[in-house]
């Protein structure tokens, strides 16, 4: 299936990542040539078939619900761009 | 004290508990070495004072009699790995100077072994691309040369930079990570030897993560045997993993050596694809005649799924990437580029941070996974995943293990595919496949081209049994006695 560019505009806003508009076409003729190689996947019958979400059936393991880890918080904080009073630094999220 | 680091890492080891050389001198040797192979580009990071500080704390226990497996080995670390203190990047500007305040479970278990750090290698940007050359580093240029010509040629990739190293002797080993083919294309575009673990084996935690559910940690040696002795010091259960199998670890170098008589090995028909140069299936008849003569069994098998699998891939592994580099919104770490409101600062961020191979495929994850296409796109790749995994448990009802191709080519030219997403990504066409399953596949050197580039076989064995893959991987190698080395010019 053809991605236009108005497509990938939309899906790049969805993923948070700005895509200038003289890129818009270029990769939906990429992406496109990508999806198109991927429709093969409409050959195989796959009426019945359980959806594979995990490369090794286990059931996921549970543990006592404690606190393991934190108190912390020079270390949570010693990569952010932007702290202040222990606390992280971020753009107004309401208006 | 050039030789050093021209020793196996089980020779490295034995030579240390003879107390022929000490750590310090073999983590001098390799400091020493990597510093003159700049030109390679297969460090982004070299730690020589942390190696030599780990160097004379490792003789110091090894006087005490406490040695571990690995005591004093130097060794080089994916930078996909997070190390504590030790800058981490994934090969992404996103990341910027990201120093972990912890450390991936599979580098503690190495070092609580006794191993080295010699730093950080090069890799393809989030473990996505098979030529290093997306990485935010610039490629790694391999150590292997056409003979006669001096054309850059490509490590392979995404772990090009531990191949590289491994290959040029910079290490005595590396770690690396495999999602579609990840350590067993350039382990066999380097002639070096690359496992990819089953699905579980190694913990993930502390790595970062590109597509959590094919994502798996593994080594890349010169010889079996060193593959099998890091692989055991890597692997084990770790609570903080929630894939992580409880399983104890077998010694996987007592396989290696080991006979392999009787044991069944499949040839998966479907693998022998149109346009692969004529010197790749020659080599898998040799290899299969190199089995048959150690006395295995060889049956020919079909895993009929197996063209579906590279298509799949690229629905599942982009959206599982989609969603995981979520993560690197300019908040709480890596890169911020301001703008004018809190999502115009994400979408800026995110911008500037990743390459174009990663946007590409977090663009082609968001639409997969976006209303309306779900169903047409992600959950058919979860059906057609469920086939080829389904091929697979076929096949092994009546073999041991199979036999096929690492990659459909030789190493090829820095610049050649890099402008065509599917060129590139038909390199994972026979090691995608193992990742889908979840099983465990190994690259062992068995060959070269008529231009002197090596070539590698995979072989693909039941989830769990990286024992027997040990043992048939060391009878391939004795057969091929593999000895070419890339000539020096770094």
């Amino acid at each position: 299936m053809a991605i236009d560019a108005a497509t990938v505009r939309k899906v790049a806003r969805l993923a948070r990542i700005a895509e200038p508009q003289d890129r818009l076409e270029p990769l939906a003729s990429e992406l496109s040539g990508i999806l198109n190689w991927i429709e093969q996947l409409n050959e195989v019958d796959t009426e019945g078939v359980e959806p594979m979400t995990t490369a090794i059936a286990m059931p996921l393991p549970m543990r006592e619900d404690e606190v393991t880890d934190g108190g912390d918080p020079a270390r949570v904080l010693a990569n952010a761009p932007k702290t202040k009073d222990g606390f992280f630094v971020v753009p107004k999220v309401v208006e | 004290m050039g030789e050093l680091t021209s020793l196996t890492l089980k020779a490295a080891l034995d030579g240390l508990a003879a107390k022929q050389f000490s750590a310090a001198e073999l983590t001098q040797a390799h400091v020493e070495a990597v510093e003159a192979a700049r030109a390679l580009n297969a460090y982004v990071l070299e730690t020589p004072e942390k190696a030599l500080a780990m160097a004379r704390a490792s003789d110091e226990r090894r006087a005490k009699g406490a040695a571990g497996p690995l005591e004093g080995a130097p060794l080089g670390v994916k930078d996909l790995f997070c190390t504590e203190g030790v800058r981490s990047t994934a090969g992404s500007k996103i990341l910027g100077d990201f120093q972990p305040t912890y450390e991936s479970t599979v580098t503690a278990n190495l070092w609580r072994d006794g191993a080295v750090m010699l730093g950080k290698l090069n890799m393809d940007e989030f473990a996505m691309g098979s030529s290093n050359e997306t990485s935010a580093f610039g490629p790694v240029v391999s150590p292997w040369r056409t003979q006669g010509g001096n054309a850059k040629l490509t490590p392979g990739g995404s772990s090009g930079g531990s191949a590289a190293a491994v290959a040029a002797e910079l290490c005595l080993g590396a770690t690396a990570t495999d999602t579609g083919g990840s350590i067993r294309q350039p382990a066999a575009f380097t002639g070096t030897v690359g496992v990819k673990p089953t699905y579980g084996r190694c913990s993930r935690w502390g790595i970062v993560a590109f597509a959590s559910s094919l994502d798996q940690a593994g080594p890349i040696a010169r010889n079996v045997e060193d593959a099998a002795i890091l692989l055991k010091s890597m692997a084990g259960h770790d609570p903080k993993d929630s894939t992580s199998l409880p399983v104890e670890t077998p010694d996987f170098p007592a396989f290696v050596g080991r006979s392999v008589k009787g044991l069944k090995v499949g040839v998966p028909r479907e693998y022998r694809v149109e346009g692969m140069p004529v010197e790749i299936d020659r080599l898998w008849e040799q290899g299969v005649a190199w089995l048959k003569a150690a006395g295995c069994e060889i049956v020919e098998v079909s895993l009929p799924h197996t063209k579906y699998a590279l298509p799949a891939y690229y629905i599942v592994a982009p959206a599982e990437a989609s969603s995981n580099l979520a993560r690197y919104d300019g908040m709480r770490y890596g890169l911020r580029v301001e703008g004018g409101n809190l999502t115009e600062t994400y979408e800026a961020t995110r911008a500037a941070g990743f390459g174009a191979e990663v946007k590409r495929r977090i663009l082609i994850g968001a639409y997969v996974l976006s209303a309306g296409y779900y169903d047409a796109y992600y959950l058919k790749a979860l059906k057609v995943r469920r086939r080829i995994a389904d091929d697979f448990d076929q096949a092994f009802q009546n073999v041991d293990a199979l036999l096929t191709p690492t990659a459909p080519s030789a190493a090829f030219s820095l610049g050649e595919k890099s402008d065509d997403p599917v060129a590139m990504y038909l390199n994972d066409i026979f090691t995608v496949t193992v990742n889908l399953a979840g099983l465990p596949g190994i690259s062992v050197p068995a060959g070269t081209d008529a231009a002197g580039l090596p070539l590698g076989l995979q072989l693909i064995g039941r989830a769990l049994d990286e024992g027997t893959l040990f043992s048939l991987a060391g009878a391939l190698e004795q057969a091929a006695d593999f000895r070419a080395k890339p000539e020096k010019w770094w």
